[in-house]
């Protein structure tokens, strides 16, 4: 019998929809809003301390989990609302939804990686 | 010869009864779910490039239209996390508890104030690991 993939991007839409409905608009709160405003230090968002914590493999993991979930999350969404709306699919605007998310968590690994530990 | 059989216009089918509204409104949030992650994304490479790259995205994140954008985007996140959690009773397998099934009610409640404490949480951490 021929596996289904569907599950493997329904399990990344969900960890991807549970992580930012737990954390999301903290975290919009926090690098969107009193980071760049000072509210929580001024060296909150400087180079120095964002260097520390994505050479922190806690912290590495956890922008890693962050960028990449929420893009699956929203690939998988933004994919199925295509008929929603009426709109034809196929392998390109499968492409344009999760190839994002996968091009993006690969850009963001590589980064991160770079960076060190 | 052509046929002309009816076919029920779908245009703008979703507006027509408001649990459909509520339905693609909760769809939509992920187009800034999506964003949200880019910016983020641009960051993290940003970083990766060096400080005179992530002063520039720094820069840019400090622009009133940054700020704006982020306060849009705190509001649709904050709408994503009750959306979420009113979706989750018909999304999870039931939960028994004592012999009986827990209400949709206490799941959405528990999986709002489980998002709350997280949230008060993670900020307490950043506060605390800040410079």
């Amino acid at each position: 019998m021929k596996r289904s993939s569907q599950p493997v991007f329904w399990l990344l839409f969900g960890a991807g929809g549970m992580l930012s409905a737990l954390l999301g608009a903290a975290l919009v709160f926090v690098t969107g809003i009193a980071g760049p405003l000072g509210w929580l230090g001024r060296d909150l968002m400087g180079y120095p301390h964002m260097l520390a914590v994505a050479r922190n493999p806690l912290g590495k993991a956890f922008a890693l989990a962050v960028v990449s979930l929420f893009l699956w999350h929203a690939a998988h969404r933004i994919y199925h609302s295509l008929h929603d709306l009426g709109l034809r699919t196929g392998p390109l605007a499968w492409l344009a939804c999760y190839g994002v998310a996968l091009a993006a968590t690969l850009a963001a690994g590589v980064a991160l990686l770079s960076l060190g530990f | 010869m052509v046929r002309r059989t009816y076919t029920r216009p779908m245009e703008g089918w979703w507006r027509r009864d408001p649990f459909f509204v509520r339905y693609m409104a909760r769809e939509a949030t992920s187009l800034f779910v999506e964003l949200y992650a880019l910016i983020l994304l641009a960051g993290v490479v940003s970083l990766a490039r060096g400080p005179a790259a992530y002063e520039a995205w720094l820069a840019w994140l400090a622009s009133p239209f940054a700020i704006l954008l982020h306060v849009l985007l705190f509001f649709v996140f904050a709408y994503h996390t009750l959306s979420w959690f009113r979706i989750m009773p018909k999304t999870m397998p039931p939960v028994v508890v004592a012999g009986r099934a827990v209400g949709p009610r206490a799941i959405t409640g528990a999986g709002v104030a489980a998002a709350v404490a997280a949230s008060l949480a993670f900020v307490a951490v950043v506060a605390a690991l800040a410079p």
